[in-house]
C-alpha cells in the first residue's frame, strides 16, 4: 500500500513543511486594524528597499498591539490611539495623524451641527430630523462598539459615558458605518475624515460635517485645527531593536508620505 | 453491526489492533473538545470565580467599561435569532430535500444539488456583505435602521437552509425503495407516500441536519454582525436592532482587556454550554423517537 | 389536488432557494465583474489589495485546505468507522463521543479562532501560520463530516458485512473494501459540506493563519485566506468594495470547484473499488 507514490507526496509535504533557511531577517507588528494596511503597504516598500528582510503585519485591536509588544510577542505594536497612562512602561512613535467627523447622509437637508445638538441626538433627547429643521426622517444614531478609541475619542470630546448613548446600529470597523449611511438617508455616524473624504470622492452619497465652524478636511487635521483627531502610534517596549528602529524610522520619513496619503492618513509634518 | 472474529487464515491479526486504532480518533474528538472548553474556563475564571456571573444576570445593560456586564438581553436575540432562522428554514428546506430526491428530473439534479452545495459554502461574510449593502436599504426604506431582527433572521435562513436541504436529501436517499414501493403498492400517491412514509422513516437523519443547522445559527458571527445591528436589547420588535452573543465576542474581544475580556470568555462559555443542552436534548429524542 | 397543491410547493421551495441564490450572485457579479482579470488570480496584491491581484491569497487558502482535509479526513473516517462499526446504539462511550462532536459543531467560529490562538500558534509555537490555520479549521469540519460519514456507514444493509464475514474477510478488509465504497455518497456529502465549512472561515482565520498576503513559502508561514481578504477589503480597507466583490466571485468559483472534485473523485475512486 506505501507504493513509491505515496512516498514522494509524503517527502514533499515533509518539504514543504521545514522551513527555507532562516536567513531573511523577520519584523512582526501586531495590532491596530485601522493601521495594519498601511504597515502592510510601508513594509513591502522597506522590503523592497532592504532585500533579505521580512515584515509580517497581523491584525487584532489596538491593546492586542500593546499587550504584544508588552509581552515580546511582536516586535513593534499598532495602537490607533494615544497611550494610556498605565501603559507608561512602553514607548510610543507616531506615524501619522487621523481626524474623526460627524458624516450625513447626503440628501440630508442638514449641513450643520452644533456639538450639544450633537450630544442630544446621540442621547436620545432628539429622535427626528424635523426638530432641527429637517425632513420628517427618523435619526438613525449609528455608534461605534465599545472598545475602539473611535468611540473613547467620541466620548471624551463630547463628555459623554456610552451608557448614555441611545443608539440604533452598533458598528464595528469604519467601512460598515459608512455602509450603514449610505443605506440609510436618516442616519448619522462617524468616521475617519479621510475614509470619509475618499468615499464622497467616489459617490458615496454622504457628507462630512463641520465641527464648531471647521471644515471636516485632512488639510485641516494636517493644520492641527480639526478639535476631533488621534495619533496613529507604532508601540514598542524600551528601546527598539536595531531593524525595528530602522523600520520605525523609515515610517516617519517622507518617503512613505504617499503611502500615507494613500491611505486616507494625514502625514507628519517633517 | 457484526462482532465476528478475524479470519483465523491470518498470522497477523489486524483487527485486534484496528479497533483501539480507530477508538483513539474517536476519543481525539473528545479531547478537542475538552480542551476547548478547558481553555474557555481558564480565561473566564476571573468573572467566574467571584460570583461575578451573577452580573451577567442582575446588571442593567452592557456596558463593559462602566462595570455593567448584563448579557441577558444578547442571549435572548441568540435564541430568538436562531428560531425565527429554523421556523423560516425547515420547511423551504424539507421542500427542497424533497425536490432533491422524488420531484426532480435527473437533468436538473445535479445542477440543483451543485447550487445548494454553492449556497452552502456561500462565505458568511460574503452573505453578510450583501445582507448589509442590499437587504438593509431595503428593509430600511420600510422602517429604518434596516440593520434588524429580521434582515438577520433572513440571512441566516439563507444560510442554513442548504445544510437542511442536503442533510434532509441524504437521509430521504437511505430510505429504501422497497418502503416507497411498498406504500405504492397500498395504493397511496406520490404525496402521501412522500410525507407519511419517507419523511417519517428518515427523520433521524432530518432531525441531525435541523440540530446540526441550529448549532450553526447559534454560532454565527460575521452575518450577525453586519446585519443584526448590534444594540443591545431584548428582541422586542422584528424589525429593532439586536446583538447576538457571537457578534458581540467579536465586536469586543479585539479591544477588551482583563474583567471585560473574562467576560467575552464566559459568553463563550455559555454559548458552548447551550450547544451542549441542545445536543443533549437532541440525544434524548433520537434515543426514544 | 392536495396532490397538484402538494408539487407546487415543492417546486417552489426549490425555485426560492434558487431564486435567493441568483439574486446574491448577480448582485456580486455586478458589482465585482469588472474588477476580474487573468492578472488578478495571478498577480500580488498592491495598495493594500485595492489593486493588483490575489496570487498569493490563493495559493494560501489552497494550502490551508488543503492542511484542513489532510487531518481531517482519516482522523474523521476513523471515528466514524469506529462509531458506524463498533459501537451499539445504547454504548456510553460512542454516546459520549457523539455528544461531544455535536456540541462541537455548535462552538461559535471566534471561539475556535482564539482557542486555535491559544494552543496552535502559542501553546504549540506554531505562531501565526498556514498550519496553525489548517488544524484550527480541521477541528470545526470534523463534526459535521463524521456525523455524515458514520450516517452513511450506518446505512450500508448488514447483508453486506454477513457476505463479508463469510467469505473469511477480516473487517479491517470488509470496512476499506466494501463499507466504505458503500458509504462513499455520504462521506463525499460530508466533504462537501466540510470544505464549505472550511472556505467560508474568517474570523477562525484572523487569529490563527493571520493577516500577510505574500506568497507562503512553507506551511509555517503566515497567510491570508480570501475569505479573511474579502473581511478586510469590505469592512477595514477604504475603497476596497471592487476588489472585495471580485474576490467574492472568486472564492465562489473555487468552492464549486471543490465541490466538483470531491464529487468526481468519491464517484470515481470510492465507487470503482466497489464495481471492480
Amino acid at each position: 500500500m506505501m507504493g513509491k507514490r505515496s512516498l514522494i507526496v509524503f517527502s514533499a509535504l515533509l518539504s514543504l513543511i521545514t522551513p527555507m533557511a532562516l536567513s531573511a531577517q523577520r519584523l512582526t507588528l501586531t495590532g491596530s486594524s485601522t493601521i495594519a494596511p498601511l504597515a502592510l503597504e510601508i513594509g513591502k516598500r522597506f522590503e523592497q528597499q532592504n532585500p533579505g528582510v521580512r515584515v509580517d503585519v497581523q491584525t487584532g485591536g489596538s491593546s492586542r498591539g500593546v499587550n504584544d509588544a508588552r509581552t515580546g510577542l511582536a516586535d513593534i505594536g499598532m495602537a490607533s490611539r494615544a497611550l494610556h497612562e498605565s501603559e507608561a512602561d512602553l514607548t510610543a512613535y507616531t506615524i501619522a495623524m487621523d481626524g474623526v467627523c460627524m458624516i450625513l447622509h447626503r440628501d440630508n437637508s442638514i449641513d450643520a451641527l452644533s456639538d450639544d445638538q450633537i450630544r442630544d441626538i446621540y442621547t436620545g433627547k432628539i429622535r427626528n430630523w424635523r426638530e432641527l429643521g429637517g425632513a420628517d426622517l427618523q435619526i438613525t444614531v449609528v455608534n461605534k462598539a465599545e472598545g475602539r478609541s473611535t468611540l473613547e475619542l467620541f466620548l471624551a470630546y463630547f463628555g459623554l459615558n456610552n451608557s448614555q448613548i441611545k443608539a440604533s446600529v452598533v458598528i464595528g470597523d469604519n467601512q460598515q458605518g459608512i455602509k450603514t449611511v449610505v443605506g440609510n438617508p436618516g442616519a448619522i455616524g462617524y468616521v475617519s475624515i479621510g475614509t470619509a473624504e475618499f468615499e464622497e470622492q467616489n459617490g458615496s452619497p454622504i457628507k462630512r460635517l463641520p465641527m464648531n465652524g471647521i471644515e471636516a478636511s485632512t488639510a485641516q487635521v494636517r493644520a492641527g485645527r480639526f478639535p476631533l483627531s488621534r495619533p496613529l502610534n507604532l508601540v514598542t517596549k524600551g528601546a527598539p531593536g536595531e531593524l525595528a528602529l530602522q523600520f520605525i524610522r523609515f515610517t516617519q520619513s517622507p518617503g512613505v508620505d504617499d503611502l500615507v496619503e494613500g491611505q486616507f492618513f494625514v502625514p507628519l509634518e517633517h | 453491526m457484526i462482532l465476528s472474529r478475524a479470519s483465523s487464515l491470518y498470522r497477523w491479526n489486524i483487527d485486534r489492533t484496528l479497533a483501539p486504532l480507530l477508538l483513539l480518533a474517536g476519543l481525539l474528538c473528545t479531547a478537542i473538545l475538552l480542551l476547548i472548553v478547558l481553555f474557555l474556563s481558564k480565561e473566564a475564571w476571573p468573572v467566574l470565580a467571584n460570583g461575578g456571573w451573577r452580573a451577567f444576570i442582575a446588571d442593567n445593560g452592557w456596558y463593559p467599561r462602566e462595570g455593567l456586564f448584563g448579557l441577558l438581553p444578547m442571549l435572548a436575540a441568540s435564541l430568538v435569532v436562531m428560531l425565527g432562522a429554523i421556523t423560516l428554514a425547515a420547511p423551504v428546506g424539507l421542500g427542497c430535500a424533497i425536490f432533491l430526491q422524488f420531484y426532480s428530473p435527473p437533468v436538473l439534479r445535479r445542477g440543483f444539488r451543485l447550487l445548494l452545495s454553492l449556497l452552502a459554502g456561500m462565505p458568511s461574510v460574503v452573505l453578510g456583505l450583501w445582507g448589509l449593502t442590499v437587504l438593509v436599504p431595503l428593509v430600511a426604506r420600510w422602517q429604518p435602521p434596516g440593520t434588524s431582527l429580521l434582515t438577520a433572521i433572513l440571512v441566516l435562513a439563507m444560510m442554513i437552509v442548504p445544510t437542511m436541504a442536503l442533510a434532509g436529501a441524504a437521509a430521504l436517499s437511505l430510505v429504501p425503495a422497497e418502503m416507497i414501493s411498498g406504500a405504492a403498492a397500498l395504493g397511496m400517491g406520490p404525496r402521501s407516500r412522500i410525507l407519511y412514509v419517507a419523511v417519517p422513516a428518515a427523520r433521524r437523519g432530518m432531525l441531525s441536519g435541523v440540530l446540526l443547522s441550529m448549532a450553526r445559527a447559534l454560532g454565527e458571527t460575521m452575518v450577525l454582525l453586519m446585519v443584526a445591528g448590534n444594540v443591545v436589547q431584548y428582541p422586542h420588535g422584528l424589525l429593532e436592532p439586536v446583538r447576538a452573543l457571537t457578534a458581540n465576542i467579536a465586536l469586543e474581544m479585539a479591544y477588551a482587556t482583563d474583567l471585560h475580556r473574562a467576560g467575552l470568555f464566559a459568553s463563550g462559555l455559555l454559548l458552548t454550554l447551550l450547544v451542549l443542552v441542545l445536543a443533549g436534548f437532541a440525544a434524548r429524542s433520537l434515543r426514544y423517537g | 389536488m392536495a396532490e397538484r397543491l402538494f408539487t407546487w410547493t415543492i417546486w417552489l421551495s426549490a425555485a426560492l432557494v434558487a431564486a435567493a441564490l441568483v439574486w446574491v450572485i448577480g448582485d456580486l457579479v455586478r458589482l465585482g465583474m469588472a474588477h476580474l482579470s487573468l492578472d488578478f488570480l495571478l498577480s500580488v496584491p498592491r495598495d493594500a489589495g485595492r489593486s493588483g491581484g490575489i496570487g498569493p491569497i490563493l495559493v494560501s487558502t489552497v494550502l490551508i485546505i488543503g492542511v484542513t482535509l489532510a487531518v481531517a479526513l482519516p482522523l474523521g473516517l476513523m471515528a466514524a468507522v469506529w462509531l458506524a462499526e463498533f459501537t451499539t446504539r445504547g454504548n456510553a462511550l460512542g454516546n459520549a463521543i457523539r455528544l461531544s462532536l455535536d456540541v462541537m459543531a455548535g462552538v461559535p467560529s471566534i471561539v475556535f479562532g482564539l482557542f486555535g490562538n491559544a494552543f496552535f500558534s502559542i501553546y504549540l509555537g506554531m505562531g501565526f501560520s498556514i498550519l496553525s490555520g489548517g488544524l484550527t479549521l480541521a477541528c470545526m469540519v470534523l463534526p459535521v463530516f463524521i456525523r455524515t460519514s458514520e450516517m452513511g456507514l450506518a446505512a450500508v444493509s448488514d447483508a453486506w458485512r454477513h457476505g463479508a464475514s463469510a467469505l473469511g474477510m477480516t473487517r479491517s478488509a470488509a470496512i476499506w473494501h466494501i463499507l466504505l465504497p458503500a458509504a462513499s455518497p455520504a462521506i463525499g456529502a460530508g466533504i462537501m459540506l466540510g470544505i464549505g465549512r472550511a472556505t467560508a472561515e474568517t474570523a477562525a482565520l484572523i487569529f490563527t493563519s493571520g493577516y500577510v498576503d505574500r506568497m507562503p513559502e512553507s506551511l509555517l508561514d503566515s497567510g491570508r485566506s480570501l475569505a479573511v481578504h474579502i473581511y478586510d477589503l469590505s469592512m477595514n480597507v477604504t475603497g476596497g468594495d471592487a476588489a472585495a466583490h471580485a474576490a467574492a466571485l472568486v472564492l465562489i468559483a473555487l468552492i464549486v470547484v471543490f465541490n466538483l472534485l470531491a464529487q468526481w473523485l468519491t464517484d470515481r475512486w470510492l465507487h470503482r473499488r466497489l464495481i471492480a
